[in-house]
Parts: C-alpha cells; sequence; structure tokens
C-alpha cells in the first residue's frame, strides 16, 4: 500500500531569489533522506510561493520492506579461536547485522564451516519515519538566515506553520514549538486558513484561497495576461526570463496590469527609463511594433482585479517620481562640460593602494599606445584611443550614475556624444567595460576593444603588483573575469599578444610614471603570464577542446592566446584523422631522441656539405619549406607531408654517429623539426588510439 | 480609496494610538541630531541585552548629502520616521504592521501591499538585520527589519523595527506630488514650516560649513565619547556617538571626505559604537535589568491569578 505525503513549510515572504532553488532543495534532501531509510516511493512533486515551500511525495510506501535473511560470516576457525571463544571478527560480523554472537549459528558449505546468523527484522512505518522530516528544515541552507523570537534556530524567514499529511493522517513533525497539522494558510489578503482531509486536496484547496501554488501555472497565468496585454495595445516586448522569474515568486495570486508615463520623459536615454522600471520596480518595458520604447509599462499584482485602478495610479505616481529624479541629473550631468568631471578624477580612488581614477587612467593610455602600436592600428584608432582614455571613467562621478551605478559607461557614452565627442571613442567608453560577464557580449569597435584590453592589463598589473592576487577561493576584484576578458577580445580582434615577452616591457613603460606598486620583474610578471594561461586554459575547456589537445597546446613555449588557440583548432581538427597517429609519433620521437642525446639545441645551421644520403637532402629541403610557413593548418599539413621523409631519414641514416660533426649536424636538423613542433605543442601530451 | 483628509499630525496620532494599543511606550524624539530613527537610543542602545522593549516615536531623521535646497518634490535634508521597535519581536509582528495600515484607511484589499527583501545593514554602527521594504501600490513605504547583530553584538531576542517614511506615506495618503504640499496639522502645509530650514540647512551643509571646524568636531567628539565610555557613562557618550556620526555626514555630503578616509571614519564610528553596545549591557546588569525583571514579575503576577 502507498499513499502520497505532503509536507509544507509556510513562513513569512521569502526572498524572491531563493523560493525556486529552496524547494528544489528540500525535495532533495526528502529524496536522499527517504532512501537512506528505504521508503519507495514514485516521485515528488514541488510547490512553492513566497509564503511556502512544499513537495509531495507520490505513492509513498507505508513501511520499510520487513528484512528476513540468511547472512554468511567467517569461517569457523576464523570466528573462534582455539579454545571455541568469539574472536573479534566474528563480534564484528554480527554487529554488523544489528545482531550478537550469541545469534550466530555454523552451517557446512563446501566442506567448510561458516558461522551465519538469521536477520529478522520487521520495516518502521512511515509515519515513524517522517517525523526525521523536522531534521531535513534543521538542515537546509539558505544565502542568508535569520533568528527571530528568542531561539537559536535560524532560517531564511520565521516558520509560522507546517503541513505533513501522510494521506489522511497528520504526521505531527515539530519545530522549535511548531506542530505540524492538516491546516494550511490562504492568501495574505483574499483568502482564509484552510482544513486540508488529505494530501491530495492541496492545490485545489489553495487555489480557492487565491494562492496558485504550482509556480509553473503562475508563471503562464502571467506570461498569457502579459500577451492579452501586449496583443491588444499592439505592443511589443523583450523577453526577460529572470525578471519574470522573480514577479512570479514575488507573488502567490497574480494579475497583470499595465500603466503608463507622460511621454515628456522619453528624451532620457532608454537605459536610464529600463533601469527605472525594472531594477527599481520590477516593470517590463513595453516597445512598439517598430521596437521603439514607448511611455507604458507591464507589471504584476499580488491579488485579483478588484481596485486594479488604485495599484495602477499607486505605481504610476511611484514611477513619475523616479524618472523625475532621473530627469534631474540628466538635466544636471548636461550643464557642465565633460572635462568638468574629468578633473575629478584625480579624487576617485581606483584602489586604497594603488592610487586615483586619475593615474589609472595615464597608465592606461600608455599602455594602449605601446599595444596599437605593436598592432600596427591606425592613426585614427590611436587618437581616438587617447582621447578616450583622457575620458572613459568620468562619468563615475556623474548624478546619473551616483545614483544608477549599473549604468557606468552607458551614461559616459550618451554624455559623450552629446559633448560632440566622434561616435568612435563614445561607444569606447561604454564598451570599455566589456566583456561585463564571463561569456558576455565583447567589445565591437577597435577603439572599445583596445581601451577594454589596456583597462584591465593595468588593473591585472597593478593589482599584482600591490600584492592583491587572486587564491583559489577568493578573487574580489573579479581579476580571472579581467583576465578572462582581455583573453576573449585578443583572440576575437586577432591581436597576438605573447605575455611572457609583453608584460616586462609594459611595466617597464609605467613604472615610475604612477606612485603604483608595480610586479617585480622575473617574478611577479612571470606569475601574471600564468595567470592569463590559466584562463585561456578556461576559453578552450569551455569551447569543447579535447583534454589532452589543451595539455598539448599549453605545454608549448608558446604564449600568445591567438597562436595557442589556432594550434588547438588544428590539433583538434585532426585529432581523429589516420595520418595523424604517424605524424605525432614521428615527431615525439625526433623530441625523444634530442633528449636522450641532450641535445642544447644551439642555434648552428645544417650543414649541408656533411649529408651523407639522398634521405637528408630530401628532409632538409622539406624543412627548409616548412620554415617559412606562417599558418599552422598548413603546418601541420607540411607535416603529413613530411613523415614518410622523416620515416626514411631514420631508417637510412644513424643520427648518433660516430662522427661527432654528423650527429651534431643531424641533431641539430632534427631540432629545427622540433622548434617547428613545438608551434603546435608538446605533442607527446596528446592520447592518440 | 485612502482618507484624503488624514493630515500628519493626525497620522501620527493613530499610529500613536494603534501601537500603544500593541503595548508600546510613546516616547518623545531624542534631542541630539541622527541619520535615522534606528540611532536613537531607544533603538538602538535598547536592542542590545536581554531586556524586553517596545516603544514607539517620531524621529526627524538628517541626511546632509539628501538636502536639495527645498526644491526637490521628493529628496529632504531631513524627514521624518515613525519607529516602532518591539523586543522580543511579537510572533504576530507582520499582521500588527497591516492592521496599522487599515488604521491609516489603507486596506490591503483595495492595494497591492508587498514584502520586497531588503536585508538592512548600517556598517558604521555594525548593524544587520533581515528584512523587507514594505511596498505599497509600488511605493516602498515602510522598513521592517529583524535585528539581528547590532553593535556588533548579537541581538537576543530578536527586537523587530517597522520604520515607516511619514512623508512617502503622507504623500500616498494626502494624494500630492511633492512633500511640500502636504499638511501637516490643523491647516498648516509642509512648505510653510520646512521649506525655509530645507534650503538653509542644504546652504549651510553645502556651501557654508567649514571643513577644518568639521574635522576638529569629530575628534573632540571622539576624544569625549572614549573618556566618557572610560567612566562608564554610557549615555552621554553615546550623543557624543551620534555627534560624530552627524559630524562625519556634514563632511561627506560637502565631499570632503575621499574613498580611502571615508573607511577610517566609518571605522572609528563603528569601533565607539561596539563599545558603547557593550557598556550599555554591562551597566544594565549591574542594574539587575530592570527591565527584565518587570517583565518577569508580571508575568508570574498573571500567572498566580
Amino acid at each position: 500500500m502507498t499513499k502520497d505525503y505532503l509536507f509544507e513549510i509556510g513562513t513569512e515572504e521569502m526572498p524572491a531569489h531563493v523560493v525556486t532553488r529552496s524547494v528544489k532543495q528540500l525535495a532533495d534532501r526528502t529524496r536522499k533522506f527517504l532512501k537512506e531509510n528505504g521508503l519507495a516511493f514514485k516521485d515528488i512533486k514541488t510547490y512553492s510561493t513566497p509564503r511556502r515551500l512544499t513537495i509531495l511525495v507520490e505513492d509513498l510506501a507505508e513501511k520499510q520492506d520487513d528484512i528476513d535473511e540468511v547472512k554468511k560470516g567467517p569461517a569457523k576457525k576464523i570466528a573462534q579461536d582455539a579454545d571455541g571463544n568469539w574472536t573479534k571478527a566474528a563480534q564484528g560480523f554480527a554487529r554488523g547485522q544489528g545482531m550478537s554472537t550469541d545469534d550466530i549459528y555454523f552451517e557446512e558449505l563446501k566442506g567448510i564451516e561458516y558461522a551465519y546468523v538469521h536477520v529478522k527484522k520487521e520495516g518502521k512505518k512511515a509515519s515513524d519515519i517522517l517525523l526525521g522530516m523536522s531534521n531535513i528544515i534543521k538542515d537546509m541552507t539558505f544565502p542568508t538566515k535569520m533568528r527571530w523570537d528568542s531561539n537559536d534556530f535560524e532560517f531564511v524567514r520565521p516558520i509560522h506553520w507546517l503541513v505533513s499529511l501522510y494521506g489522511n493522517d497528520v504526521i505531527p513533525v515539530k519545530i522549535l514549538d511548531i506542530v505540524a497539522g492538516r491546516k494550511t494558510q490562504g492568501h495574505r489578503f483574499l483568502g482564509d486558513s484552510v482544513v486540508l482531509a488529505s494530501a491530495d486536496d492541496y492545490v485545489d484547496a489553495l487555489k480557492d484561497q487565491f494562492v496558485i501554488v504550482d509556480a509553473k501555472e503562475r508563471k503562464e497565468m502571467i506570461v498569457n495576461q502579459m500577451n492579452d496585454l501586449v496583443n491588444k495595445n499592439n505592443w511589443t516586448i523583450k523577453e526577460d526570463k529572470n525578471l519574470l522569474e522573480e514577479v512570479t515568486n514575488l507573488v502567490e495570486y497574480p494579475t497583470v496590469f499595465a500603466g503608463s508615463f507622460d511621454e515628456k520623459y522619453l528624451n532620457i536615454p532608454d537605459e536610464v527609463l529600463i533601469t527605472s522600471m525594472k531594477d527599481n520596480q520590477r516593470y517590463f518595458e513595453v516597445y512598439d511594433q517598430n521596437g521603439k520604447l514607448i511611455n507604458h509599462f507591464i507589471a504584476v499584482r499580488n491579488g485579483n482585479k478588484d481596485f486594479l485602478d488604485n495599484v495602477i495610479s499607486g505605481n504610476e505616481k511611484v514611477l513619475v517620481a523616479r524618472l523625475d529624479d532621473a530627469q534631474f541629473f540628466y538635466d544636471e550631468d548636461r550643464k557642465y562640460p565633460l572635462s568638468h568631471f574629468a578633473d575629478k578624477m584625480k579624487n576617485v580612488s581606483f584602489h586604497d593602494k594603488i592610487g586615483s581614477m586619475a593615474e589609472k587612467m595615464k597608465r592606461v593610455k600608455i599602455i594602449g599606445d605601446y599595444l596599437a602600436k605593436r598592432w600596427n592600428l591606425t592613426d585614427n584608432v590611436v587618437s581616438d584611443f587617447d582621447r578616450a582614455s583622457e575620458l572613459y571613467k568620468f562619468d563615475l562621478v556623474t548624478q546619473m550614475v551616483g545614483e544608477f551605478a549599473e549604468l557606468q559607461g552607458v551614461m559616459g557614452m550618451h554624455y559623450a556624444r552629446l559633448a560632440g565627442e566622434n561616435e568612435e571613442v563614445a561607444v569606447a567608453i561604454k564598451e570599455h567595460y566589456m566583456p561585463s560577464t564571463a561569456e558576455g557580449a565583447l567589445p565591437e569597435t577597435t577603439v572599445g576593444s583596445i581601451l577594454s584590453v589596456a583597462d584591465k592589463i593595468d588593473t591585472i598589473i597593478t593589482f599584482f603588483g600591490a600584492g592583491m592576487i587572486p587564491s583559489s577561493s577568493n578573487d574580489p576584484y573579479a581579476l580571472r573575469r579581467n583576465a578572462y576578458g582581455i583573453v576573449r577580445i585578443l583572440l576575437n580582434q586577432k591581436w597576438s599578444l605573447p605575455f611572457n615577452e609583453v608584460l616586462p616591457e609594459i611595466v617597464e613603460l609605467i613604472n615610475g610614471k604612477t606612485p603604483a606598486k608595480l610586479p617585480k620583474a622575473g617574478e611577479e610578471d612571470e606569475q601574471i603570464a600564468l595567470f592569463i594561461r590559466d584562463r585561456i586554459k578556461q576559453y578552450l575547456q569551455k569551447n569543447n577542446f579535447k583534454y589532452d589537445v589543451i595539455d598539448a597546446v599549453l605545454a608549448s613555449s608558446q604564449q600568445d592566446p591567438s597562436q595557442i588557440l589556432a594550434a588547438a583548432k588544428v590539433l583538434g581538427l585532426h585529432h581523429d584523422d589516420a595520418e595523424f597517429k604517424p605524424v605525432v609519433e614521428s615527431l615525439t620521437r625526433i623530441d625523444n631522441i634530442l633528449k636522450k642525446a641532450k641535445f642544447a639545441g644551439h642555434q648552428n645551421k645544417v650543414d649541408e656539405s656533411l649529408f651523407e644520403d639522398n634521405s637528408e637532402n630530401e628532409l632538409y629541403a622539406g624543412v627548409e619549406s616548412l620554415q617559412k610557413t606562417e599558418d599552422l593548418a598548413d603546418l601541420y599539413e607540411g607535416f603529413v607531408q613530411l613523415q614518410p621523409v622523416i620515416d626514411r631519414y631514420f631508417d637510412t641514416n644513424m643520427i648518433m654517429a660516430k662522427d661527432e660533426k654528423v650527429k651534431d649536424n643531424r641533431l641539430t636538423q632534427l631540432n629545427n623539426i622540433s622548434v617547428l613542433a613545438d608551434r603546435l605543442g608538446d605533442l607527446s601530451k596528446l592520447v592518440i588510439k | 480609496m485612502a482618507d484624503k483628509k488624514l493630515n500628519i499630525q493626525t497620522m501620527i496620532f493613530k499610529l500613536e494610538q494603534f501601537w500603544s494599543s500593541k503595548g508600546c511606550m510613546i516616547m518623545p524624539s531624542y534631542d541630539v541630531e541622527k541619520g535615522a530613527g534606528t540611532m536613537s537610543p531607544y533603538t538602538f542602545l535598547r536592542a542590545v541585552g536581554p531586556e524586553p522593549w517596545a516603544a514607539c516615536y517620531v524621529e526627524p531623521s538628517r541626511r546632509p548629502a539628501d538636502g536639495r535646497y527645498g526644491e526637490n518634490p521628493n529628496r529632504l535634508f531631513q524627514h521624518h520616521q515613525f519607529q516602532v521597535v518591539i523586543k522580543p519581536a511579537p510572533k504576530d509582528i507582520q499582521q500588527y504592521y497591516l492592521d496599522s495600515l487599515k488604521v491609516l484607511g489603507i486596506d490591503p484589499l483595495e492595494h497591492d501591499i508587498r514584502f520586497v527583501e531588503d536585508n538592512w545593514a548600517n556598517p558604521s554602527m555594525g548593524c544587520a538585520g533581515v528584512g523587507w521594504e514594505v511596498w505599497l501600490d509600488g511605493m516602498e513605504v515602510s522598513q521592517f527589519t529583524y535585528f539581528q547583530v547590532v553593535g556588533e553584538l548579537d541581538v537576543k531576542p530578536t527586537m523587530s523595527e517597522i520604520t515607516y517614511g511619514v512623508e512617502r506615506l503622507a504623500s500616498y495618503i494626502q494624494d500630492v506630488n511633492s512633500v511640500f504640499d502636504l499638511e501637516w496639522g490643523n491647516g498648516v502645509l509642509y512648505r510653510d514650516i520646512f521649506k525655509q530650514p530645507e534650503y538653509e540647512h542644504s546652504k549651510y551643509a553645502f556651501e557654508e560649513s567649514n571643513q577644518e571646524q568639521l574635522l576638529q568636531f569629530f575628534d573632540i567628539y571622539e576624544a569625549t565619547a572614549k573618556r566618557l565610555l572610560d567612566q562608564n557613562l554610557v549615555h552621554p557618550a553615546y550623543d557624543y556617538i551620534l555627534k560624530c556620526s552627524h559630524t562625519f555626514n556634514l563632511l561627506d555630503a560637502r565631499g570632503a571626505v575621499s574613498v580611502t578616509e571615508r573607511a577610517g571614519y566609518l571605522s572609528r564610528i563603528r569601533n565607539l559604537a561596539h563599545e558603547v553596545a557593550t557598556k550599555f549591557v554591562e551597566e544594565r546588569e549591574k542594574r539587575g535589568f530592570p527591565l527584565l525583571k518587570n517583565a518577569q514579575d508580571k508575568k508570574a503576577g498573571v500567572e498566580d491569578d
């Protein structure tokens, strides 16, 4: 026999962002608990609102299975010593079965006597086991927990009631002074408390009390009502899963409504209007058929349609107050030239231990100019970059960003445009924050990309220099994300940057031009190069390269992310080709010989006059032409062509020739190949079937 | 719809009456400048230690940086909070709060009332709590907090704090767009009382304050607070800590505090806050936690009946 088991934790309003994951946690913990206790069930359904976390265990067994089985233990000669006393082994065996040595009997199996016990236990009842649900509540974790009353016990918000029903029967789970029963609470304003006859009444009984306990159903109600409004008014909206999830968990009974604001506020940049509506008020912004933002919004009420006009006019009033504020900031900020704000950068701290924003901006200009030269960027790009680097943090001291910190960069762009800065400069100011998340969008413009890279390189160098180096668990300044952003931008722009070579040069350039402490040469700068190398690894993993390919390309002496990625692509592409194995084997054989010969790799040229066999000329010619190959895909193809030549070379010639000169010449030849192969990676790391 | 004629002082009477019926003492506003009702000794000091406490009061709250010369319809140098603190927090405190809105003519069935997560923290006073901002048709009208830590001491039993934004709530009830159009009482408007001080205080805070002098004040107030703490004179010490805090706010409004210095000042205030909270509990203990004893006697009396 099975019955459904309902368990509901009733609380004061939980934060919207914890509801979904907490009810999942409750289900996971319950599933584990029931499995550990040997109680069979079909499935666990979850229900949740801001005021309740609920699970319904379907078809839960009424008791554990009875145990009636014979267990075989150690042989008699091990179970008893010469005097017939029970050994430790026997005692352990009995204890392990929940029995005592008195229960042991012997029986012969294939001529040997063994110890046995007959274990017979009646399964515990579900109604007893379920009392342990109180421990599940105690074990639950939340981002923030609280105490209430005089208790030490902590939960996400105070618990007010528990429902615990197995079929029709109450299982009186107890937490603090709250004993579970069959009474649950309806909507805070529209509903009443309701007594459940059985676990299966839950969903419908609460629906009658204006609580939609199924979060999915609640979300669908919101989406449907929203679509009705949008279609009726010929509007469009943009999907926002996070906001939809949040509003779903802010209400028990959703009613969607639309409000509007005066068109005069549409002069304020869209991003400001959207932030005012979305982040502060949890409204959805509305667009016309052409995708233009218009003076309406959509919001969700926790209640029914009664007195909806009050709710609409109240919300409109709140929004207007916010837009008035935004308008005020927008008007105030535009009264000043950009230089007014840029001049204040010397008073804005980048970090206590590093110095001011003005100093950072100076360093970033130097770094960007150096990079631009390296990458042969045009004079236009350089002059736009220079201008942007003089301005780009200025919006931090505008009133608008003071109020809406999340609009940093965006407001800078708008204000720069209004001040007549050219478009490249304006957009770069916005784009230098990108990517703002690990996989977030990258800067699209060249100037934005170089500003972003220079800004991030400076951040990493100065933080490492000041000794604030991220640990595996702690990276408060998001240096990993910064480094990952650099790698992604370099790859996107196909910019080459061998870090081991470049970092000391950059440190040297900014040295003395800023009070910031800089990384020690040959020590911390190498640490930074490794730190960035780890981000290249992260990039390759994220893009599903095989682990052996990743190991191979990262073990090479190659430092440039673009080259490393190109190598990974070539190795990844040909990894399963028929000729991959012989090529890699030939090349790793060369490395092994060089290693064995302890060849130091001196820079002697191969001397053709020392050749004794035609195969040597053949290989020499092949390597000569491959050395001119820039592209790694061509290089690999070249190795495929060269592989039979290499094999012939080995078949015909003794590398470790008696004549030292010949030997050296041959090792030099092999070393040239090895240097070429290293551009693809340390091929010995490859796993080839 | 809410009664449009409910002016601010009637609103305050009604709240006082309501919370008095729930066992709160009606306290006068505390006469030292402060940024929030929480900083009144009737909240900050009474939050720590084992003694029960239930009080409500109006608190003028000075935020120099929010001054707008009386020109912004919603931002003020000084606004008013109606503060309710009860320790231990009653189990039905949320319901009490909703009932108090009904007293003001706000029927939850006719509006959208929401408890939206907002965990409150005041790092400069070593305070943290868990709770919500309460939304009335999308407008934040109150802050609702279960104190967990005050002056870096665990609050046990937990104290509930409800802070009504008087101007916000009144603007809603009287349906005006500018706080200056509110009726304070007996036909006198908010502007007639507060417009001039708003202008003058803003002028002072942003233009006329003397930074050198304020920096000196801060040091003197801090030294005085420390000296008084050494003598176990908790309440005068606390007054000087409040003065430190307000002086810091004035400096901040003037833009006289760099980001680096800011952290330094805040930690100086936090250290004082921790010390005064600790001293308060010690001094109450020396006196046998009188309010705890009262409550136990009362309870015993009830049980004897």
